[in-house]
């Protein structure tokens, strides 16, 4: 079932990168990049449930954290008031 | 006062985080957690009428799960909704930008309401501005401030005014 | 109990699925981000749940990772949303009504004549002309 999952999130990833290739705005890339982003720790969280390493978690936790921040970051200066 | 609720509350959350940050009490954890934690009071004064404007009251407690399962129920539902939408093939949308009038006062107020409002069923916050949010609807029903405020937020607005000033 | 966990994974997994999905299919910016942002939080949420109850000593962590994610998930789709209205985006063309419009005191058809504007400055023959003239 777990490795089931991994395929669905592998292809969520997938679409996230077509959307991020295509665009057409600049606006598209940044919600795919947040979406990857968000999809990628709950990733991290799954291979430190299968490897059983607690500490991958903090790794998961930093990676959500510095997406977030990237993204507020970039939309609001591509909105013009940074 | 509003400013001493805001350190104290502040205090509880960044003690709570860290506490499951690093998952022990042993010495000299708590001791950096003590270090991190004045270093933050003091980084984030700017903040404390902002958490401030949360009520301190049993009933205010009592009152938080109840918001937290209708939160969760609603984005169960919000996502219920679009899988929905996004797996039928004719993509059922009907999308505007409608301006909805809140009762509440306070930001911390406003800021919760507008997070909830965006995991709901087919809206997204865009903007807050004094009494009235800017919500992005996929499904447009009602354009009027009064009656979209009916449709899209009453059902949080009761409970939250209970928790939040 | 680790099978509530594995089966929370796998609906966590099929909901990522589904708002990547939504990302892709949906017309314009504002209506992905609405696809994007439900979909994904419920997904990660329920599938970082999952690993939670899966094994207890990722509990504590994964609350912590939860409550984040439901924090500022929705605040990036909300300045995301912003930004894009506020450099012009267009919505739909079957877009019944923009009350943002009044506020930022530009309509719709303003931001399409912006871009036409926009786009005739790109075209190298008219800037070879205005350049002569």
């Amino acid at each position: 079932m777990i490795y089931i999952s991994l395929v669905f999130l592998s292809l969520a990833i997938l679409f996230s990168l077509i959307r991020l290739l295509k665009g057409p705005t600049s606006f598209d890339r940044l919600l795919a990049s947040d979406t990857l982003a968000i999809i990628t720790s709950g990733l991290i969280v799954l291979v430190a449930y299968l490897l059983e390493r607690v500490i991958y978690m903090d790794v998961s936790l930093v990676y959500a954290l510095l997406g977030f921040v990237g993204v507020v970051v970039v939309a609001r200066f591509l909105g013009g008031d940074a | 006062m509003r400013q001493i609720k805001g350190i104290i509350l502040l205090t509880i959350v960044l003690t709570a985080v860290w506490l499951l940050l690093t998952g022990s009490f042993a010495a000299e954890e708590l001791i950096v957690g003590g270090f991190v934690l004045a270093l933050s009071l003091i980084l984030f004064r700017r903040y404390y009428e902002l958490f401030g404007g949360l009520r301190f009251s049993l009933k205010a407690l009592a009152l938080l799960p109840a918001y937290l399962i209708l939160f969760v129920w609603e984005l169960i539902k919000s996502n219920i909704d679009v899988a929905s939408r996004v797996l039928r093939p004719s993509l059922p949308i009907n999308p505007g930008i409608v301006k909805v009038k809140t009762d509440l006062k306070s930001d911390v107020g406003k800021l919760v309401l507008a997070n909830s409002i965006t995991l709901t069923p087919g809206t997204l916050t865009i903007d807050v501005d004094d009494d009235f949010l800017y919500i992005h609807w996929i499904d447009v029903k009602d354009s009027s401030p009064e009656a979209a405020q009916t449709r899209i937020s009453r059902r949080f607005e009761g409970l939250l005014k209970e928790i939040v000033e | 109990m680790e099978l509530l966990g594995h089966i929370l994974i796998l609906i966590g997994s099929i909901f990522s699925l589904l708002g990547a999905f939504g990302i892709l299919r949906m017309p314009d910016i504002y209506n992905r981000l609405q696809a994007g942002t439900k979909a994904t939080t419920l997904g990660a949420l329920s599938l970082i749940l999952g690993v939670g109850l899966a094994n207890p000593a990722f509990l504590g962590k994964s609350i912590l990772l939860i409550l984040f994610i439901v924090l500022t998930n929705p605040i990036s789709s909300s300045t995301i949303a912003r930004s894009g209205r506020r450099a012009d985006i267009p919505m739909l063309k079957n877009a019944v009504v923009d009350a943002y419009a009044e506020k930022v005191g530009k309509t719709q058809a303003a931001a399409d004549k912006k871009r036409s504007n926009r786009a005739d400055a790109d075209d190298p023959q008219t800037a070879v002309k205005e350049a002569n003239v």
